[in-house]
Formats: structure tokens, C-alpha cells, sequence
């Protein structure tokens, strides 16, 4: 089935969006890449080093794909919002994923910091997609203001501990059906992935649940199809929940 | 001159512009921004900006993120 993914008037045969960061090389990350059927990819701003030459990272990704910049390692709005002028100049692209951190240890986002930077992102025509905590009512906010899509949490930033409150993101779908939501940050194996397209995330951000595997590419493939069947059951509906039985065979019939 | 480039201390020659403050630090000019005092300095106008003594001045570039 065609199931297209639309973001920003731009469209995606993916659903699934993956990092940069933590491969163990170049050759492992490109791999992975191949093998997930990504389309879209989030790279970090950074100092250059000045001590020593340096090649382009961005040489390693494969050209089809979507660049998305991040705002990594900012912790006001400040500095994100310094971050995202810094990486349209260099990258020549409006788009952003919005990340500012409110503390160090848990790397959870600030939502205010967040939704003050996005505002001003907005208006200065950036395309924003936002990282915060999985809350219906900055979600709102997020969206009202102008962000394309909104990208809660399922669990802290490289915690692999999968989608910790699946009510929030069901509330979230029921609440804004026409949001773009985008799960980012906890997953950590493909059941997670599923469990989030389940409850009808539209897609999913995630880095450290492939590049930390020790089979990066076999688990990007693993990922990807997790992705599309997550998304397919959502779309299917699911059965509902019973406390009792109810038997799929006929009773009646049955040799006494 | 003393200027703080990407948070170092650096002594640099004076009435240099952005784009040959990258030659002097052997930096490429693709793929990278500068900030100038907090301010993105579009890479149009790098030939036209000279650096004054004391500027602080970013340069990034892109690394692996999630």
C-alpha cells in the first residue's frame, strides 16, 4: 500500500527518521542508513575544532537525503535560536529540530525555553520541529504557534527504555488527530518503535537504539519494519481489549 | 590583535576579513557558518566584514547527532 508521509509540504516513503551520532565509523553509519530506509537525517551544530583539519561529516551522508540540523546541547532559547541561524547559513535549510535541554543529567527538555525559541523560529521562517516532554497542552501551544509537526518524548535521550507513558501519546492522537506527532528520543528496540506507531505516532525520530547496537545495519532494517507495521496495525485498528475470553473457534459444534 | 574564536583566545593579524580569517586558520569555507559577536554573518558578505580587536566569533560545522 502507498502510505506517504507529509511533512511540511515535503513527502516521505518513510516514516522513520534517524541520527547521526554514536557510530562506531562512517562505513557502520552509512550501513545503517541504507538498511532503515530513512530518508530524512538529523545531524548536530558544532564547533570547529581549531587544533587540527577536519573533513566534512556531511560528505558521509548519503545525498537523497533530508538534513535535519539540530539544536543539541542548548539550554535556553538563546542559544538554540543562535544555533538554528547558525546551521540555515551553513546548510542552506529552514529547517530545525528544535532542542533545548533543561538539565544535564536527564537531558529532558525545557518546554518554556522551547516554545519561546520556536516563536521566534517561526517567525523567522524557520520550519520548527520541536523536541519536549509528551504534554498535550504544550502540544497545543507548539502547533498553535506554528510549528509543522510536534516530536514528544517516549522516554529521556538515549535511555532505551521505550515509550514510558503510552496514555500520553493515545491522549495526544485522540486530542489534535489532523498533528503531525513525531516520537523522538527512548526508543530502544523495534517493539518500541511498534507500540509508538501504534498508538499512531506518525513517525519516529531515534539514534542510539540503532547506532549502539552491535549490529547497527541489521538493526536499522529491524527498526524499519517495526515502523511499517506499528503504522499498519494503527491504521488497521486494533481489536478491543477484553478481561475474559472469547473463543475464536464455534462452541457450538464441538463433540460432546 | 587578540580575538575569542570558538571560545580560544587567538592572536590573528589586523584588518583581516571572515574569509581570510578561515585561510589564516586553514579552515574550509563550505559547509560552515561564522557568528560574529552573536550575529550570523552571511557568507556573502565574509569578504566585507573585518574583525576588530576583542570580537568573539563562532565557527561550526556539522558532527553525528541524534
Amino acid at each position: 500500500m502507498t502510505d506517504i508521509f507529509n511533512l511540511a509540504g515535503k513527502t516521505f516513503n518513510s516514516r522513520l527518521i534517524i541520527g547521526t551520532g554514536k557510530y562506531r565509523s562512517h562505513q557502520e553509519m552509512q550501513a545503517a542508513h541504507t538498511a532503515s530506509g530513512a530518508e530524512m537525517v538529523t545531524v548536530a551544530v558544532n564547533r570547529v575544532p581549531l587544533d587540527r583539519k577536519t573533513e566534512s561529516f556531511l560528505d558521509y551522508l548519503d545525498e537523497k537525503m533530508q538534513i535535519l540540523p539540530n539544536t543539541a546541547g542548548c539550554y535556553d532559547a538563546e542559544h538554540a535560536i543562535r544555533t538554528a541561524r547558525l546551521a540555515r547559513e551553513a546548510l542552506e535549510t529552514d529547517w530545525i529540530k528544535l532542542e533545548v535541554i533543561g538539565d544535564k543529567v536527564t537531558l529532558l527538555p525545557d518546554n518554556e525555553q522551547t516554545l519561546e525559541a520556536a516563536k521566534i523560529l517561526v517567525k523567522e521562517g524557520f520550519i520548527v520541529l520541536p523536541y519536549f516532554s509528551d504534554d498535550l497542552i504544550m502540544a497545543k501551544k507548539l502547533l498553535d504557534i506554528g510549528c509543522p509537526a510536534v516530536m514528544p518524548l517516549a522516554a529521556p535521550i538515549g535511555s532505551g527504555m521505550g515509550v514510558q507513558n503510552p496514555a500520553n501519546l493515545k491522549i495526544m492522537r485522540e486530542q489534535l488527530p489532523n498533528a503531525t506527532i513525531i516520537v523522538d528520543a527512548g526508543v530502544g528496540v523495534p517493539s518500541d518503535a511498534a507500540i509508538a506507531m501504534e498508538l499512531g505516532a506518525d513517525a519516529i525520530l531515534m539514534n542510539t537504539a540503532i547506532a549502539e547496537a552491535n549490529d547497527a545495519a541489521q538493526m536499522a532494517t529491524a527498526m524499519n519494519l517495526a515502523v511499517q507495521a506499528g503504522r499498519l496495525a494503527y491504521l488497521s485498528g486494533r481489536m478491543p481489549k477484553r478481561l475474559y475470553a472469547s473463543a475464536s473457534s464455534p462452541i457450538e459444534g464441538a463433540i460432546k | 590583535m587578540k580575538v575569542f574564536i570558538n571560545g580560544e583566545t587567538k592572536e590573528i593579524p589586523q584588518e583581516v576579513n571572515l574569509t581570510e580569517l578561515l585561510k589564516y586558520l586553514f579552515l574550509p569555507d563550505e559547509r560552515i557558518a561564522i557568528e560574529l559577536n552573536k550575529v550570523v554573518v552571511r557568507k556573502k558578505d565574509w569578504e566585507n566584514i573585518k574583525i576588530n580587536n576583542a570580537d568573539k566569533i563562532e565557527i561550526i560545522h556539522f558532527v553525528g547527532g541524534g
